[in-house]
């Protein structure tokens, strides 16, 4: 028997796309962030939130995906945003050729912010890029605060943790500073915000960190 | 679960590795999982398992080498694998490492029949 190295990765093909996603997004100044959570931890919410402080005139764009039905993009659309649903039928997970054919009759050039929302489910989305400059996990307080560490993967490689559903803290049994140091203890230099769509506390900390990350975007543009 | 899919793309590779090795058989597939990488071997041996039966391939298999996470220290220089509960050097207990490794989902090799495999693609 001979052993014949073959050293490249599983995921190539799609490595290959998003890579050529991720290019299309610089050239355009296109700032692409890609949401990962549970079902339930409050992504769409947190979206409708975000997209209700922007004014009309910002560029900003969604794609939100699911197993199945349309209900997020209808939520969403309501604040006159481009957004598209991506109904995978079956599939746990965003892969990068859905990303591409959904933003094929999309004029590129008018965006500034495109907001993915994953799938929810905490472990297939992290398995596959999809040309974003970060990944950020929501977490809600109704989860355990150990999932950082049975999920280490999506902590791994998110730069942002949205601990979400604050509102809830005086209801539930979760302790903040244990779900915190587990997420450092996966991700030392995490950058971990507290929020709640209800009462909108620790929304402008949000906001803030995404204006930070719009100004490196366009930062990064203006160079090259 | 996803590893049906991942499966699929190491079955594929598989399959457009065999045009090198016309007049042998590829018995053994060897891919790296790192505990990053979101992917569960007993889930990805079952649905590799279930992809190869009945088909051309078979009796291929599959070698999975589970990659934990690695560190490198930056203050004493220690090199190690973390626990899950703590990620901190070993040596000096300080959490402030250079990442080394964990999050690999790779090929890494075939194994095929002595002899048979072509030259010069």
């Amino acid at each position: 028997m001979e052993r014949v190295p073959l050293e490249r990765k599983v995921l190539s093909e799609n490595d290959r796309i998003a890579a050529g996603l991720r290019a299309r997004f610089a050239a355009d100044h296109i700032l692409c962030l890609n949401l990962i959570s549970s079902p339930g931890s409050g992504k769409t919410r947190l979206l409708e939130r975000t997209l209700e402080s922007f004014d009309r005139s910002e560029r900003v764009a969604v794609l939100t995906g699911d197993i199945q039905t349309e209900n997020d993009a209808k939520r969403l659309s309501r604040f006159g945003f481009p957004v598209k649903q991506i109904t995978t039928g079956g599939t746990c997970h965003l892969d990068a050729r859905m990303i591409e054919r959904a933003v094929v009759d999309w004029r590129l050039e008018d965006i500034g912010l495109l907001l993915i929302e994953n799938v929810g489910n905490l472990v297939c989305p992290s398995s596959y890029d999809l040309g974003e400059a970060a990944k950020i996990v929501v977490l809600s307080v109704t989860e355990g605060e150990d999932k950082p560490l049975k999920y280490p993967s999506i902590f791994h490689k998110s730069e942002l943790l949205i601990l979400n559903k604050i509102d809830l803290l005086p209801y539930v049994p979760f302790d903040v500073a244990a779900a915190e140091a587990n997420a450092r203890n996966i991700h030392r230099d995490m950058d971990i915000v507290r929020v709640s769509c209800q009462t909108r506390e620790g929304m402008a900390e949000w906001l803030t960190w995404l204006d930070r990350k719009r100004e490196v975007a366009r930062a990064a543009a203006a160079v090259s | 679960m996803h590893e049906i899919g991942i499966a699929n793309s190491v079955l594929d590779a598989v399959r457009a590795e065999r045009r090198r090795f016309p007049a042998g058989h590829i018995y053994k597939v060897g891919v790296r999982i790192g505990e990053l990488a979101g992917v569960d071997p007993d889930a990805m041996s079952f649905c590799f398992e279930a992809l190869v039966r009945g088909t051309e391939l078979e009796p291929l298999a599959l070698e999975i080498e589970y990659c934990p996470r690695r560190y490198q220290c930056r203050s004493c220089g220690r090199s190690y694998a973390a626990p899950k509960e703590d990620s901190a050097c070993p040596d000096c207990g300080v959490w402030d490492s250079e990442f080394l490794g964990g999050d690999e989902l790779e090929l890494a090799y075939l194994e095929v029949e002595d002899g048979t495999r072509a030259t010069g693609t």
